[in-house]
């Protein structure tokens, strides 16, 4: 979240899309409620289905499954047709008025400029700014002179020796691994041509709005499904709060994993950010882009590096290009590219201080000037190791064994047949768990034979794990809030804690590493034998120990006038990651997270509730990152003077008479930058300001968002019949991974999650399982009428990934009708009859109470999704995809 | 059952108010939900469950989001689900379900077993299954369908609106687990002002049919009237309470039960001074009974 769950009782205005926090988040939802209560806040909630947080909307739309960015796209358009964004904030606090190249070409055809068909990405080196100065004035003749955006005749075209592009990273530079063939990679132009009238048909607004203009409500309508009165009245609704140029009101857009999981998942949540950049939403109370966390600790193991491609504190991953220290960080360093006259912090430039500061705190006096500061140490990465990949590497025999903690794979990937069958070719798998859950029972999953299980040779380790209140340690929430939990209860019988199994068995592989380091086939021990692992007790470190690491400390004496206090003794803990040095004098192994736990004691196990300014930013109750600042990006709450856009909601303020900036909550910007020079609020982008267009390889499948199917879609894109999906999207093509047609698999299905359940573990407890007892499939009545289903009939729902092998069948799921008016048939783009969407929650599979009882082994519900992901975020496409439905 | 610490005002199978023992407190106590806030979550079913210590019951698909068709006797606290068309659109109404302690409550004044229902001065109307003798005439003379018999046990059961946690100061377990604020506890008053604050701010945004589910209160005077309730409702369309799961839109009680305990009681007083006066009728006519001579010589 940009901003935090109780930030949400400040807002005017609420989208809730792509989540449904009633369902899932009740406890946060209480924020909603609050805002309706007390502000007269209004809800609109946009859903595949009418669920429990549209019981609270004051509007609602259905959605089909998968057309968000049509939505979106279609509020943008309203927004600029109808005159309703803020105009000042758009002009000073966003990417709006600046040029973009020639050659630069929009998707009419469904392809952005620069794509590359053999390889199935893009090209992004016309995706940039132009090199220039204050073009203001000059609209009128480039637009003479015919000066727009590309056609395909004049687009930039994908040149095949070019550096290929990569999927991740913040967009700096469009370099892939380094080291591959080809020129040096483009980069931003320190200096940016710009139109402070946003009327230069090449600058970001215009592209924006010429792009968006296809998004007619008669077009949204024919995708999303959603009545043309009733898309207007949410968009009239929502951009209400800028009616008339008022800059006081504030909308927020709240958003989970209805969003991420699709092929264009992140692009969805970029026409969310847009839409809140347009509107002047960012940075302010009440508003922001805020995703919500699906398990405790989610956003506190994206923080820590739970993705491959970076590292703690969001830092790359190191590629094989990388040769040295030095080389990494130049590639990763962004420098700054703005107007000329306006100033960017660009925060990013201290990139050097956090990476040399987190080797520090990886290898401790192993990590020297001499030795790169062991930057060797880690690995780099030459391709995506996601988690769709590493499993289809599996099961194409690639990868031999897997660890999994904290997870339970068959349950949770798509396609889980696939998934089963990877695990049959696996050597050995460990599993680590508080129950004997599906991954670890995959050998017994519903289909298999005994004579199969016997030919099954995978060695299958349990490890029993401790559950949540059987730990201590942090929980970071959705509001970016490091709180301490202490342990309720001690671990049971023979469970242990999950740092003590992975602290044994890491001390027993250096052990080995330690005995057979001179061997020959000993290939590199260095990494693993200097690894620091100074815990008091090695073999079950505290988390408290650890924490502290992750804090970073002083490892020599430390001297800045610029702050207080001015000194800092070795082994002191840092205050702040202002402190963290490039010369090897400080460590930190999360530099995010400094300042968490500083010399006086640990800030995450503060519970002072005290509110000052009673906007909900308790700034002594936990500890949120970065630096105990509750809304990110806080110094677009004020106008370009420094004062708040409303002051009856006042975050942060310029002193004049100090020169500094000081708030209630901890300003998110250069605390001594006078608002005369103009330095953006978006400190993180090396423009210093929000991107309305993301340049470069910021995103892998395009600059700006547009609407593409979801890849099993019963519908042909009526914006470019001929590019239906998203043309960077992969498809496997393994036997197991097959991808239906609506003329086979009619009804697209999504999928959720019930409040009475948590995701794969409640099927083991009497208390959740007594609330909903068993697995169902919503449908309309329509739907029902028409093939004669009354509630409580079982059905039999399959896909194009189903099949029969020896007489059995498999990638099929099984569960009772509810026939329900909470899902009503659409009508869509060229379809005479209406399109049937169906809803399946997850919860459950062949492990749980019930599997005592040989009806109730049933598969998880992902037996049925396809295995396709996000290109930039790697993140399945569970919602929309494409099943049959037959009574069983 | 509370343990002492309310005061007691009625006792069932006690001919009229009955005074007991206790403490005293100073006001009525009430529930108030607002219905317009309540996301379904269940967590207040949960807490009544395990604050009462059931086993947890199997539970059978029923075609809805609802955790069965009707409050048991082992689950006392129960949301009820209910779609409801609109024009042009989709109500999804949640009420949360359970005993609503009546002032006048019809399962007390319905009950001959002394003692099996107590009624404390602050309004709990409470259920002691040690006293009960599983005749079930509770059930009849309850409005809203809320004592269950457990068959097994052969007694009634229903929400005691945790007359031990308020005897000892808490709140009800359902009011300590709603993570809206959708339900507040306090005194009658002051929930009678929440929920009309609450309506008047509905109102205010559109909502021109919200209003406050207070029935029988002030004490209309009615025959079957249940004298008001200590648990009230804050309804988004107070004009038809039944589309929220059946909620009476004038609940009474039965009018056979309210009059043979009432008005009718002397019939039954009669009834049994009728049997007396029999009996002594009979001996005044035959005198008393003797034995049989035959008997006496056999033994």
């Amino acid at each position: 979240m940009t901003n935090g769950w109780v930030d949400i009782k400040n807002t005017d205005m609420m989208l809730i899309m792509g989540g449904n926090p009633a369902e899932n988040h009740p406890c946060g939802f209480k924020w909603v409620v609050e805002a309706k209560k007390v502000r007269n806040a209004k809800l609109i909630v946009v859903d595949p289905r009418f669920q429990r947080t549209a019981s609270q909307a004051d509007h609602f739309c259905q959605i089909r499954a998968g057309s968000d960015i049509a939505f979106l796209g279609g509020l943008i358009n309203y927004a600029l047709q109808n005159n309703r964004y803020a105009k000042d904030y758009v002009i000073n606090y966003t990417n709006a008025a600046l040029i973009v190249k020639k050659g630069f070409k929009l998707p009419e055809d469904g392809f952005f400029s620069g794509f590359d068909a053999a390889g199935l990405k893009y090209d992004a080196s016309s995706w940039n700014y132009e090199e220039g100065a204050n073009v203001t004035g000059t609209a009128a003749a480039a637009i003479a002179a015919g000066d727009g955006p590309a056609t395909p005749e004049t687009a930039a075209k994908f040149v095949p020796a070019a550096a290929p592009v990569p999927a991740t990273g913040q967009g700096h530079t469009a370099g892939g691994p380094a080291g591959a063939a080809g020129p040096a990679p483009a980069a931003l132009p320190p200096n940016t041509a710009y139109d402070l009238s946003l009327e230069h048909p090449r600058c970001v607004f215009q592209l924006m709005k010429k792009h968006f203009s296809r998004y007619t409500p008669e077009m949204v309508s024919s995708i999303t499904g959603i009545p043309v009165d009733k898309l207007n009245k949410a968009w009239d609704m929502y951009t209400s709060i800028r009616k008339d140029g008022d800059m006081k009101k504030v909308g927020t857009i709240i958003y989970s994993v209805g969003w991420t999981q699709h092929t264009f998942g992140s692009q969805i949540i970029r026409t969310a950010a847009m839409t809140q950049l347009l509107l002047g939403n960012v940075g302010r109370a009440g508003g922001g882009v805020n995703a919500l966390r699906g398990h405790s600790n989610i956003q506190g193991a994206t923080d820590m590096a739970g993705v491959f491609d970076i590292l703690p504190g969001y830092l790359k991953m190191p590629n094989p290009g990388d040769t040295d220290f030095a080389t990494y960080i130049k590639r990763i360093t962004p420098t700054p590219a703005k107007p000329k006259e306006w100033d960017s912090f660009n925060y990013w430039s201290n990139t050097s201080k956090f990476a040399v500061s987190f080797l520090k705190a990886m290898y401790g006096d192993a990590a020297k000037k001499e030795n790169d500061w062991a930057f060797n140490y880690l690995p780099k990465i030459d391709r995506k190791f996601s988690w769709v990949e590493q499993w289809d590497a599996m099961y194409a025999g690639k990868v031999k064994g897997l660890i999994s903690f904290g997870m339970n794979g068959v349950a949770i990937g798509p396609n889980s047949e696939k998934n089963i069958d990877a695990l049959k070719k696996a050597e050995w798998l460990v599993v680590c768990d508080i129950y004997p859950e599906e991954t670890s029972s995959f050998w017994e999953s519903p289909g298999i034979s005994d004579d199969e299980k016997k030919q099954i040779k995978t060695e299958v380790y349990r490890l029993p794990g401790a559950g949540f209140a059987e730990k201590d340690g942090t929980f970071v929430n959705s509001a970016r809030w490091l709180q301490w939990k202490w342990a309720a209860v001690p671990t049971p019988g023979d469970a242990k804690l999950d740092h003590a199994i992975l602290a044994t068995i890491f001390l027993k592989v250096r052990e080995l590493y330690q005995q057979e380091k001179d061997k020959p086939e000993a290939k590199f021990p260095d990494a693993i034998l200097n690894l620091a692992w100074a815990y008091t007790t090695p073999n079950s470190p505290s988390l408290a120990e650890v924490a502290k690491e992750i804090n970073g400390k002083a490892l020599a004496d430390l001297h800045d006038d610029k702050q207080t206090p001015t000194d800092w003794k070795a082994g002191q803990q840092l205050p702040g990651f202002a402190w963290l040095k490039d010369d090897g004098t400080t460590s930190s192994g999360n530099w995010l997270y400094c300042g968490s736990w500083p010399d006086a004691g640990s800030a995450t196990q503060r519970r002072d509730p005290a509110d000052p300014s009673g906007l909900g930013i308790h700034p002594t109750w936990g500890w949120s990152w970065p630096a105990n600042r509750r809304v990110l990006y806080n110094r677009a709450s004020c106008n370009l003077d420094g004062k708040p856009w409303d002051p009856s909601r006042k975050q942060v303020w310029f002193n004049e008479s100090t020169g500094k900036w000081a708030g209630n909550d901890v300003p998110d910007f250069k605390a001594d930058s006078n608002p005369k020079d103009h330095m953006g609020p978006f400190i993180m982008n090396p423009e210093g300001v929000g991107r309305l267009f993301v340049p470069l390889a910021g995103m892998a499948d395009g600059p700006f968002p547009e609407h593409y199917e979801p890849v099993e879609s019963p519908l042909v894109n009526p914006l470019h019949p001929k590019q239906t999906n998203s043309p960077v999207v992969k498809r496997y093509k393994s036997d197991l991974d097959k991808y239906g047609t609506s003329d086979k698999f009619p009804y697209p299905c999504t999928t959720y999650r019930l409040t009475e359940h948590y995701h794969y573990w409640t099927k083991n407890n009497p208390m959740n399982m007594q609330l909903v007892p068993e697995p169902f499939v919503e449908i309309s009545e329509q739907l029902a009428s028409k093939l004669s289903i009354k509630g409580g009939d079982r059905l039999k729902v399959s896909t194009a990934r189903s099949g029969t092998k020896d007489g059995k069948e498999y990638g099929v799921y099984y569960a009772r009708a509810m026939v329900t008016k909470r899902i009503q048939p659409l009508k869509l783009a060229g379809k005479d009859d209406p399109v049937y969407p169906v809803g399946i929650p997850i919860h459950w599979a062949y492990r749980g109470i019930g599997d005592g009882r040989a009806e109730d082994r049933r598969n998880g519900v992902n037996v049925l999704s396809p295995t396709v992901i996000d290109p930039n975020a790697y993140t399945p496409e569970f919602k929309g995809f494409l099943v049959n439905i037959e009574k069983a | 059952m509370s343990n002492g610490n309310l005061e007691i005002k009625a006792i069932s199978g006690h001919n009229g108010k009955s005074a007991g023992n206790g403490v005293s407190r100073d006001y009525d106590v009430c529930k108030l939900i607002d219905t317009t806030t309540c996301i379904g979550c269940k967590a207040c079913e949960v807490a009544c469950v395990e604050w009462n210590g059931y086993e947890f019951r199997e539970t059978t698909f029923d075609n809805t989001y609802q955790t069965m068709p009707e409050t048991a006797w082992n689950f006392w606290n129960l949301i009820k689900f209910n779609e409801v068309e609109t024009d042009g659109g989709l109500q999804w109404l949640m009420r949360k379900d359970q005993c609503m302690h009546c002032e006048e409550p019809g399962c007390l004044i319905a009950c001959p077993a002394d003692g099996a229902i107590v009624q404390y001065t602050n309004g709990i109307v409470d259920f002691n299954q040690a006293n009960c003798i599983g005749c079930q005439y509770c059930v009849t003379g309850c409005p809203f369908n809320i004592p269950k018999f457990n068959e097994a046990t052969k007694k009634v059961y229903k929400c005691t609106l945790c007359s031990d946690r308020v005897g000892a100061g808490l709140e009800p377990a359902c009011i300590k687990s709603c993570p809206t604020g959708c339900l507040h506890f306090g005194s009658k008053e002051d929930m009678k002002f929440e929920a009309e604050k609450r309506v008047k701010q509905l109102k205010s945004n559109g909502h021109d049919n919200a209003g406050v589910y207070n029935p029988g209160d002030p004490n209309g005077g009615s025959p079957g009237s249940i004298g008001g309730t200590h648990v009230i409702y804050v309804l988004g369309d107070a004009r038809d309470p039944e589309k929220y799961g059946g909620l009476p839109a004038a609940p009474s009680v039965p009018f056979f039960v309210k009059a043979w305990k009432g008005p009718l009681k002397w019939l039954g007083g009669i009834g049994i001074m009728a049997g007396v006066f029999g009996v002594f009728m009979h001996y005044v006519r035959f005198g008393p009974k003797e034995v049989d001579k035959v008997e006496e010589v056999k033994r």
